[in-house]
């Protein structure tokens, strides 16, 4: 697959001095869907304003199809669509009117059918004549997206999308993403909800302190960092661990009431019935048994600690 | 290429929003100077002699339109920037693909027309009062569109500088007043001492009512050439400003 981003050591350094990037390396290939993650000013939005053009770079370069967003900034903003973090509307515009705007900025022709069509397709049709003001905040939030999907982008920037936005609505954020991701469009997302990214994403980029700590697809992040455990609940608790158990590395957790055995990892070997054999030598009986997958926001926690 | 439908778009939803706000645009600046009217032109207005030849009430209707023209294209055109960038739409404009000169083009166009609308209106109400006569009307249609352009690109800037909406009103309600009310709009200079007329030269309104004056009755404080190659200074400052504006990204581009 071809880079239809390209960054190239990108740093930001603001007036103040504060540097909010250091050297990122990042490519975005068509058609994906790109998590970045990362903790509150971590450098996710100042990435996404210098490639969108809120922003100028301090050095590097960014490609958006092959031309540079600063000396071929018409090209490059024509492909993109950007859904801003903050809910940023004209409230005394109508949901037409305003996707209508956004249409004509980017220096296209009057559509209304595409307008339309945009508009079904995030369940704003019946609210087309409101003004933005009377809508709820998960509607304004949809219709920044209309917005930005006004001029047919192939690429598009979300910041944040469902940012205080309630659980069924998200779901059907992540349904429209799926969508246009099926028409060919290339998404990048920022996003603090760990479950956002493991559901939608296909590879994910890790920022911290204004730099890129790794990207990688998803599957593959999590099974090299992903963790298993299994959790034995015992009947009666224990006060000091057989140190037959210590050997194949279980710990005595929860008041001397529950083994536990971490595995995974890529480590390969389990030694799950050896650990259970173990068990069951000692004269341990159990009342359950459970097992415990990491997911991905327990592998950005490590991640972002161990750097 | 310009992005001539970004132009539009710019336009229109400025065009729009002062439709919405009709009355409040429209409305109050005719009932303001319909008051002028009735105070300095008919009822003071019918004591005081002609001044140059012209009755008072009909010598005080340009500078009338001025005082409300440049009012209205400074607020105009600073409130259309101002407020993207108070609200923070703002983002879309700087993630489009369009120039900065299309940007001003839109708002400062808008803002324009909008202060000619206006100044036209006020010409229409002031003919119910005075016996109007306009000698150079094409000359005259020039001074207004000329002001309204270069006072809307001046509003433009002041939105652009302005953090807070007591900025955004210090140059309309507190530098334009006085400058128009000491710029000859209510006399002739030539009434001064001659200290103070020699200072009015300094005031840059004067040469925008004395050359729309002259426009309406051919007299003027200044000659009507002077007030245009002035009117073009202005405008060439505004541009430089603006030039050195977007250069820079100040104040809009991080």
């Amino acid at each position: 697959m071809s880079s239809i981003v390209s960054i190239k050591n990108l740093t930001k350094t603001y007036a103040n001095g504060f540097q909010a990037l250091k050297g990122v390396d990042l490519e975005i290939r068509e058609g994906e869907i790109l998590a970045l993650l990362g903790p509150n000013g971590a450098g996710k939005t100042t990435l996404i304003s210098i490639v969108c053009g809120l922003a100028m770079p301090s050095s590097g370069t960014v490609l958006v199809g092959g031309h540079d967003v600063v000396k071929d900034f018409r090209a490059t903003r024509k492909l993109i669509g950007l859904v801003p973090q903050e809910l940023t509307t004209d409230q005394f515009e109508t949901v037409w009117n305003t996707v209508s705007f956004s249409r004509g900025l980017h220096g296209e022709k009057r559509n209304p059918a595409l307008i339309e069509q945009i508009l079904k397709d995030l369940s704003l049709w019946e609210k087309k004549d409101n003004k933005l003001r009377e809508l709820s905040g998960g509607m304004k939030r949809r219709v920044l997206i209309a917005k930005a999907l006004a001029h047919e982008p192939r690429i598009l920037f979300l910041d944040e999308p469902t940012a205080g936005v309630d659980v069924e609505l998200r779901r059907g954020m992540w349904a429209a993403i799926e969508r246009l991701r099926e028409t060919g469009v290339t998404v990048i997302l920022t996003t603090h909800y760990i479950e956002e990214a493991e559901e939608m994403a296909d590879r994910i980029g890790v920022i911290r302190k204004g730099e890129l700590l790794l990207v990688e697809e998803k599957r593959a992040l999590m099974q090299t960092l992903g963790r298993k455990a299994l959790h034995l609940e015992l009947k009666t608790p224990i006060i000091l661990l057989p140190p037959a158990l210590a050997a194949l590395g279980v710990t005595l957790g929860a008041d001397g009431r529950e083994l536990v055995h971490e595995y995974g990892n890529g480590a390969g070997d389990a030694r799950i019935g050896q650990v259970l054999a173990t068990v069951e030598a000692e004269g341990l009986s159990i009342s359950d048994i459970s097992t415990r997958q990491s997911s991905l926001e327990d592998i950005f926690v490590s991640l972002v600690e161990t750097h | 290429m310009m992005n001539i439908e970004a132009i539009k778009a710019i336009y229109y939803f400025e065009m729009a929003r002062t439709g919405r706000t009709l009355l409040q645009s429209v409305i109050s600046p005719v009932i303001t100077t319909s008051l002028y009217f009735i105070v300095f032109g008919t009822a003071i207005g019918s004591r005081i002699n002609e001044v140059g030849g012209v009755s008072y009430g009909a010598f005080i209707t340009p500078g009338l339109i001025m005082l409300t023209l440049l009012s209205q294209c400074i607020s105009n055109g600073a409130i259309g920037i101002y407020f993207p960038k108070f609200t923070g739409t703002i983002y879309e404009l700087l993630s489009s693909p369009v120039s900065m000169v299309e940007i001003v083009i839109g708002y400062v166009g808008a803002a324009a027309t909008k202060g000619l609308m206006i100044g036209l209106i006020i010409l229409a109400t002031a003919s119910f009062f005075v016996d109007l006569t306009i000698e150079h009307p094409l000359l005259m249609l020039m001074f207004m569109v000329l002001t309204a352009v270069t006072f809307s690109m001046f509003g433009f800037i002041i939105g652009i500088w302005a953090d807070n909406f007591e900025q955004l009103n210090l140059v309309p309600m507190l530098v334009v007043p006085p400058l128009t009310f000491l710029g000859g709009s209510f006399y002739s200079i030539d009434m001064l001492p001659p200290f103070w007329a020699a200072v009015s030269h300094l005031n840059p309104v004067l040469y925008l009512v004395s050359g729309f004056r002259w426009s309406f009755y051919g007299i003027s404080d200044v000659n009507p050439l002077v007030s245009l190659v002035m009117i073009g200074v202005f405008l060439a400052a505004g541009m430089l400003t603006l030039g050195r504006i977007f250069k820079t990204g100040y104040r809009l581009r991080k």
